[in-house]
């Protein structure tokens, strides 16, 4: 298993530098350090104040070295300096992270519990009126993005074309302390997306557990279907969502640049949207070091977890 | 003059989209009389999910098709009076109603609605299917013959898929970059996006080579036609899109560095998934008996994986293609919304949420209730096309699980 998880580590390194590079390579392109001259110095620079200020700042030196060097201050744990928000990257998006992280913390709390709870009800009766009904739910929510689900939120909740005026339709203030009022509409956006998604992957479990030898088996003795389903059904079928669950960690970033951006949550997903938009390089490779050790520590748990799950697996 | 009430709005609107309806009808009609005939396509109709599906899909279709005769105002023309109008307010130059009001700049909801549907219905089929050329042309062989190729490729694909999408879009999807040229060769520039157009739009081509070279080699005089055909009109169309250069003129014009832009970056992110999904049903397939059948006939490689293992993974790639298409349906609505890669002027719905929903917050128009149906109106555009597809996805499965 160590050397398992050893394995994975490496990967992991190998990718983030290599997409690290690619970002530098972008990030680097002629137009790209234009934007940036044009946003530290003065917006309306003429081309030759632009190549000597990019000169002057060291921009014109061999990607490769300057690829170096920056990676050499990583190791160190000096992850360099933002140029946007004039500050070191390292405890900023540390601290943007934070903001993210309750977000998230939320997200869960609403999302897991409900979309296992949809596809669970849904599954176990496959093709009754609770199944339709249900999957209907969860289609649908597989089919509204985060941009469309949230303006529709905030019409209805948060504005007086709704009439209800339940909510704020930003969470700006969310920052300095959650409050039910700025923090449910970010939540509940966020979680709708990826409920669908889950509660169908549970779904699809849940009826193939149900049709198995061991549920006759069960239902021929004469034990009650509550019970069948809880004692029985139950843990065997949580096995692929959990799997799920955990790979829809990075499909959620995605998510949080738009609902930060959309509430106006000044995370991790705004500050890489801020990054972006002002060409930030050392933020932006900082940012994609999250990105990637997301992703690949998210799988790294969803395997090792899915051998303690299912006994049938072993990892050589 | 008086606004229309809320029956002369919805009255209107239906009677705007007649053209639609009458097609759909037609479409439906002759569909279900000759379903039988129709293998999978006509099976869809004995599904409810599916042919909802089919339905909406359909009426996107042709209202992107029709959306000359349906929209009653250009989708860009500006309008001071017609600034934030309420829903059902008469233009007094045309003296026809805005059905859904006006937005900021004083365009039409409704027709800029309309319009959107085309951009929308250009790209993301058509970028899905290069996805899935280039998914299948790479995946077949790396779940075929496995080894070092299959390790590559699979780190590649590993490598793309732990890109964050939306910091790739960011970086690639800004006019500059579209413009700037990256390196040059005998004097001609060429940007970044071109550049990877250049290798990914080679994709379809040598598939389709490899597809008529694999099947008809034992009848040359066939062969060498289809390879001739295939390559005159593959890099005729190539070329008219990567380098707008063709002697007809028949593409130029089709691709602007933009759009292209667009283009190569969803296809770039999509292709991935799709080769991971073929390399898994390669590696399923390939234990079949039919399989080893044709390798004792001694068929070549690529004639078992073109011809015996792809006609039968059709299920789950018809499947995972329809739903591929809403995704990147909302992936081109998210680089709207963050105004990447379309200009202002666009009808595109993502962009049309996005600006709508900015002004609408502002405090001065915030007192006017109305105005958020401006944003309202195209997402649930958008949310019903995607909701057409999956449910379309849903009915494929379902038929095409009863073999």
């Amino acid at each position: 298993m160590l050397s398992f998880i050893l394995q994975r580590t490496g990967v992991m390194i190998l990718t983030a530098i290599c997409l690290t590079f690619v970002v530098f390579f972008l990030t680097n392109l002629e137009p790209n350090l234009e934007k940036l001259a044009k946003e530290q110095a003065n917006n309306r620079m003429t081309d030759e104040q632009v190549a000597s200020w990019l000169e002057k700042n060291g921009y014109r030196r061999p990607v490769l070295v300057r690829y170096g060097e920056w990676l050499g201050g990583v190791v160190v744990g000096d992850f360099g300096h933002s140029t946007v928000f004039d500050t070191e990257v390292g405890p900023l998006v540390a601290k943007r992270l934070g903001y993210t992280g309750k977000l998230m913390f939320w997200v869960m709390i609403v999302m897991v519990p409900s979309a296992l709870v949809v596809g669970i009800l849904a599954g176990m009766r496959e093709g009754s009126i609770t199944d339709r009904s249900m999957s209907s739910v969860s289609i649908l929510s597989t089919a509204t993005p985060e941009y469309v689900s949230g303006v529709i939120f905030i019409s209805v909740f948060a504005t007086s074309f709704g009439g209800l005026k339940w909510f704020k339709a930003s969470a700006a203030s969310a920052t300095n302390g959650i409050t039910f009022e700025n923090f449910t509409l970010p939540v509940l956006t966020m979680a709708l997306y990826g409920m669908g998604y889950i509660a169908r992957m549970t779904r699809a479990s849940m009826a193939e557990v149900m049709t198995a030898q061991y549920i006759r088996t069960a239902r021929l003795k004469g034990v009650s279907f509550r019970t069948i389903v809880i004692k029985h059904a139950l843990r065997n079928a949580l096995i692929a969502p959990f799997t799920v669950i955990m790979l829809q960690f990075p499909w959620l970033l995605t998510g949080v640049v738009i609902v930060e951006s959309l509430f106006n949550y000044k995370g991790f997903g705004w500050t890489m949207v801020e990054a972006a938009n002002n060409n930030d390089i050392e933020l932006l490779l900082s940012c994609s070091i999250v990105a990637v050790v997301v992703v690949l520590a998210t799988q790294l748990i969803s395997d090792i977890g899915y051998v303690y799950l299912n006994p049938r697996i072993r990892v050589r | 003059m008086e606004p229309l009430g809320l029956t002369g709005i919805v009255s209107g609107i239906l009677l705007q989209l007649l053209p639609v309806f009458v097609c759909l009808i037609i479409v439906i009609g002759l569909s279900i009389m000759f379903k039988k005939n129709l293998s999978l396509y006509g099976r869809l109709f004995d599904s409810t999910i599916g042919f909802i599906g089919f339905t909406i899909i359909a009426f996107w279709i042709v209202t992107a098709l029709l959306a000359n005769w349906i929209a009653p105002f250009d989708p860009s023309a500006n309008s001071v009076t017609m600034s934030w109008a309420v829903p059902g307010a008469i233009e007094p130059k045309a003296e026809t109603p805005y059905f859904l009001g006006g937005d900021k700049l004083g365009r039409d909801v409704f027709s800029r609605v309309i319009y959107g549907s085309q951009t929308v219905l250009a790209i993301a089929p058509a970028a899905t299917l290069f996805a899935f050329m280039m998914g299948i042309v790479l995946g077949l062989p790396a779940g075929f013959i496995g080894g070092w190729r299959d390790t590559t490729l699979s780190f590649l694909a590993n490598l793309v898929l732990a890109f964050p999408v939306i910091l790739l879009f960011f970086l690639l999807v800004t006019p500059e970059i579209a413009k700037e040229s990256l390196f040059s060769i005998g004097g001609i520039g060429f940007t970044l996006p071109q550049s990877i157009a250049m290798v990914l739009f080679l994709f379809p081509i040598i598939f389709m080579l490899v597809l008529f070279t694999s099947r008809f080699s034992t009848q040359p005089q066939k062969m060498w036609l289809y390879l001739l055909v295939t390559t005159v009109v593959g890099f005729w169309i190539y070329f008219g899109l990567v380098f707008d250069v063709d002697p007809v003129g028949f593409w130029s014009g089709l691709m602007d560095p933009n759009m292209l832009n667009i283009f190569v970056s969803v296809v770039f992110v999509n292709s991935p998934t799709v080769f991971r999904i073929v390399r898994g049903v390669t590696m399923d397939i390939k234990t079949r008996d039919y399989v080893a059948a044709a390798q004792t006939r001694g068929e070549t490689s690529w004639y078992i994986m073109l011809w015996e293992i792809l006609p039968n993974a059709r299920g789950p790639l018809i499947v995972d293609f329809c739903l591929r298409i809403g995704y990147v349906t909302i992936l081109l609505g998210t680089l709207g919304f963050f105004g990447l890669g379309v200009s202002s002027e666009s009808a595109d719905w993502g962009l049309t949420i996005s600006d709508n929903r900015q002004t609408f917050l502002l405090a001065g128009v915030a007192s006017k209730a109305h105005t958020i149906i401006a944003a309202l109106t195209p997402a649930l555009a958008l949310m019903s096309l995607v909701l057409g597809l999956n449910l379309l996805a849903d009915g494929l499965r379902e038929q095409s699980l009863k073999d």
